[in-house]
């Protein structure tokens, strides 16, 4: 393929976007190698500590869109001590230093401080996104500077960051002469902000498509950005109180009819009973829908605004519908193809609020179904393998049973047939999470048919090492594996050590492995970072070798051990 | 710092415990080693605490629990549910606003037309709210759950625990609440009387510092920012 200039192969490659593929290309030859290099300009980290920032740029000098990830998975659920690390500073201070054009920035689970996002801001002057998810580390000073300094800002998107909020007047921030704005979240934020400032900011965006807004933003304000936007695409309320009888309920259900672009709807993160009849308007056109943050819409009311959305692709709800709103569901969302159920009452006993008769009924009524996330009180056998002929098509299937290791209730079996139904059905399955009462058997099964699986995440299961060996041999596609309380120890972890390279991560809480079996892994795979939590000094001055080890993570990198980690995280 | 176990012994949980839990059907070897992972899984109290103890199925004469209090106790356990915790966090403090009367006014006025077969639309979510609590004397601070305690009582048995003062009595509470808490009172040395060496307050969310007690607890719960164990000659002006 040499008699092809440069520059037509950069236009060819220019079409190939997913990163995996462009990886693939730059195998090829020196020259396709070269050539994807310095035209390559999206790049993806799923692991900050595999790579050094300076060894990015070194290899991709032309890179403009950046997403990192820092903490492990399970950090989310408190499981990762506050200061363990993922700071993006470090990266953006290389970025600034070598002059790299950066337009996007994308961090999911890191640490960023106001001094980062102020370095950010003033270097690069093109920067164009900045997507936070799950972040923390900042306050609104710091959002503040990126408002005041990036004036091509184009994607402003704060998805459940814990942001300390000085109340400043950030929003104030963006300079007059901002009207790129085509996405605004700021959901996140806790504090008051200032209206004024917010409406004018929309007045002048025209070519804003979604905006979310916090709390802190009234009825009567939502109504007049809307006025002023009726261009709006996705929408994510903040406070929905109204009187129905008053003039603002009037002047809402008149604007809402001309918002005929809506398609993504979430928020209500404070609602009155019974205001929700403003919005059936828009509800026919809706694809996507979040009701997961409104804990003040009965089941009643969810039922009544689930029958008016016969297009809705995504569903994000509360238990509190109940296993008949998942009936209506099922029965009006032909199109529906992703559905969460979050508990309302995590810690409730015997507060039935779904059971697998709704998920059994979502399967039945709706055929494109392939990404579940449901948190349920109870699960059976005979369930799940319904589901499993129902739905070959599942890519994610999420099931928490929120007792842990709770048996199928009419037949007091483990639940191993039921998954092994749904992986033998679902070929196509990259992640799976698993609850319940689950033996050796279930990791059989997957390792015999989940060959497409990349994440999984184990809690309270298996009975010996034999689980994790199944998985480890069995799953080649495997990325990330998770495992939290379960009784697999040295001989598992050690049996396949080279497996570890072909991952991304492992993490291993509350399991039986020792002191002893991390430092022969580490000892042996020089090339891998294994990390042990040592929180509450549980492991004495001079520890032994049979103590057991709480918490572990390890991941591939190509850097060596990291020189951020704090005191209780030994890299071994 | 999350909150200290008492202790990390896997004893203090019974037998009847694991028994009570859904382990049935399941081969012998299967079923035991449920057991001795609930073991493991549920140590005294939250945080993480070293799995070292994971112990034979030896009942202890500790507390006895029901299979209620296993759903209880797996709210101790730090990682599960696997919800994330800013939606955790998110939910408590909806819940907490729900409470205000506005809405109250609200939803009673609805409540008669609501079809009354939906589960209550309110989430309950028991987020963690981890406070500092320092104590006279002491360098190091430490932190609790106020989420995972039910009641003054309860507060105080865990301050007594963490900071391991027997010789000196902490007073936590006031007027009748204290009759309860005598009665209660598994350790005598938690017996106030007004004489003892230190007193407990907390710094509200105006930043005034107030004795424990006086109010309800959830109120406490809905104002208070962090903990003080007080010698009782510095604190004045607290009204003691």
């Amino acid at each position: 393929m040499n008699y092809f200039p440069d520059e037509v192969l950069e236009h060819v490659f220019d079409f190939i976007a997913s990163h995996r593929d462009r990886n693939s290309v730059s195998l090829v030859c020196k020259s396709w190698y070269r050539i994807e290099k310095f035209s390559r300009t999206k790049v993806f980290i799923g692991n900050c500590y595999a790579i050094s920032p300076e060894r990015l740029i070194a290899r991709f000098p032309g890179i403009k869109s950046l997403t990192l990830k820092g903490k492990p998975h399970f950090a989310d659920f408190n499981l990762v001590p506050h200061d363990w690390g993922g700071f993006v500073y470090p990266w953006i201070e290389a970025l600034a230093r070598c002059r790299v054009g950066l337009e996007e920035l994308r961090l999911k689970r890191m640490v960023v401080s106001d001094e980062s996002l102020e370095l950010l801001s003033r270097s690069f002057p093109n920067f164009k996104a900045l997507v936070l998810v799950s972040c923390e580390g900042f306050t609104t000073d710091g959002l503040a500077a990126v408002a005041a300094n990036c004036r091509f800002l184009r994607e402003l998107d704060l998805q459940e960051n814990e942001i300390e909020d000085h109340r400043g007047q950030w929003l104030n921030c963006f300079s007059d002469s901002c009207t790129s704005l085509v996405s605004l979240n700021f959901a996140c934020l806790k504090g008051e902000i200032n209206l004024a400032a917010l409406e004018r900011l929309v007045a002048r965006s025209p070519n804003l498509k979604s905006l979310r807004v916090n709390r802190a933003v009234p009825l009567e304000t939502l109504q007049r950005l809307l006025m002023r936007a009726p261009q709006l695409a996705d929408l994510g309320v903040g406070s929905y109180v109204h009187d129905p009888t008053s003039d603002a309920y009037r002047k809402l259900k008149d604007t809402m009819q001309n918002c005929t672009s809506i398609r993504s709807l979430s928020g209500f993160l404070e609602v009155a009973p019974r205001c929700l009849s403003t919005i059936y308007t828009i509800c026919p056109n809706l694809t996507s829908m979040n009701l997961s943050y409104a804990p003040g819409i009965s089941g009643a009311e969810l039922i009544k605004l689930i029958q008016h959305c016969r297009k809705l692709q995504r569903i994000w709800i509360l238990d509190c519908i109940g296993d008949k709103g998942l009936a209506i569901v099922a029965s009006t969302c032909k199109e529906l193809q992703e559905l969460r159920v979050f508990p309302s009452d995590p810690y409730g006993v015997g507060n039935a609020a779904v059971t697998e008769e709704g998920l059994v009924a979502i399967s039945a009524g709706c055929p494109k179904l392939h990404s579940l996330l449901y948190f349920c009180q109870q699960m059976t056998n005979a369930a799940l393998i319904t589901v499993a002929n129902n739905c070959p098509n599942f890519t994610c299937f999420r099931l928490c049973i929120l007792d842990p290791m709770k048996p199928d209730p009419v037949t007091s079996q483990p639940l191993d047939e039921g998954y092994g139904a749904i992986v033998q059905s679902c070929k196509r399955i990259t992640r799976l999470s698993l609850s319940g009462l689950l033996t050796d058997q279930v990791f059989h099964y997957i390792g015999m048919y989940a060959k497409q699986v990349e994440m999984l995440s184990i809690a309270f299961a298996g009975d010996s090492d034999k689980s994790m060996l199944y998985v480890l041999n069995g799953c080649k596609k495997l990325r990330k594996l998770e495992i939290m309380n379960c009784p697999f120890g040295n001989v598992a972890l050690l049996e396949d050590m080279g497996k570890y390279e072909t991952m991304r991560s492992l993490w291993m809480s509350s399991c039986e492995i020792t002191l002893g079996g991390c430092k022969t892994l580490a000892k042996k795979m020089p090339r891998l970072n294994v990390e042990i939590i040592n929180e509450n000094n549980q492991i004495e001055f001079n520890p032994e070798d049979r103590q057991k080890v709480e918490k572990m993570y390890l991941y591939r990198s190509l850097v060596g051990p990291r020189n951020d980690a704090p005191e209780f995280v030994w890299t071994l | 710092m999350s909150a200290e176990d008492s202790s990390d012994d896997g004893g203090e949980l019974d037998l009847g415990l694991a028994l009570t839990l859904g382990g049935g059907g399941g081969k012998e070897a299967g079923t035991s080693s449920v057991r001795s992972r609930i073991f493991t899984a549920f140590p005294s109290a939250s945080s993480s605490s070293s799995s070292s103890t994971l112990s034979t199925a030896n009942a202890s004469a500790g507390t006895k629990r029901s299979a209620h209090s296993v759903a209880a106790a797996a709210s101790q356990v730090v990682g599960w549910p696997p919800i994330r915790a800013y939606r955790m966090n998110s939910m408590a403090n909806q819940a907490k606003t729900l409470e205000t009367e506005e809405f109250n006014a609200i939803i009673k006025k609805n409540r008669s037309k609501t079809n009354n077969n939906d589960t209550n639309g309110s989430a309950k979510v028991r987020a963690t709210l981890f406070v500092k609590v320092n104590m006279d004397g002491v360098p190091i601070g430490r932190k609790v759950d106020l989420h995972a305690l039910s009641s003054y009582e309860t507060l105080a048995q865990t301050l007594q625990d963490m900071f391991q003062q027997p010789t000196a009595p902490v007073t936590a509470t006031r007027s009748s609440i204290q009759d309860d808490f005598m009665e209660g009172a598994r350790r005598p040395s938690t017996v106030l009387d007004g004489s003892s060496e230190f007193v407990l307050t907390y710094e509200d969310k105006d930043g005034d510092w107030m004795l424990v007690g006086d109010v309800p607890w959830g109120i406490f719960l809905s104002s208070v920012k962090r903990l003080k164990v007080m010698r009782t000659s510095e604190a004045t002006g607290l009204g003691i």
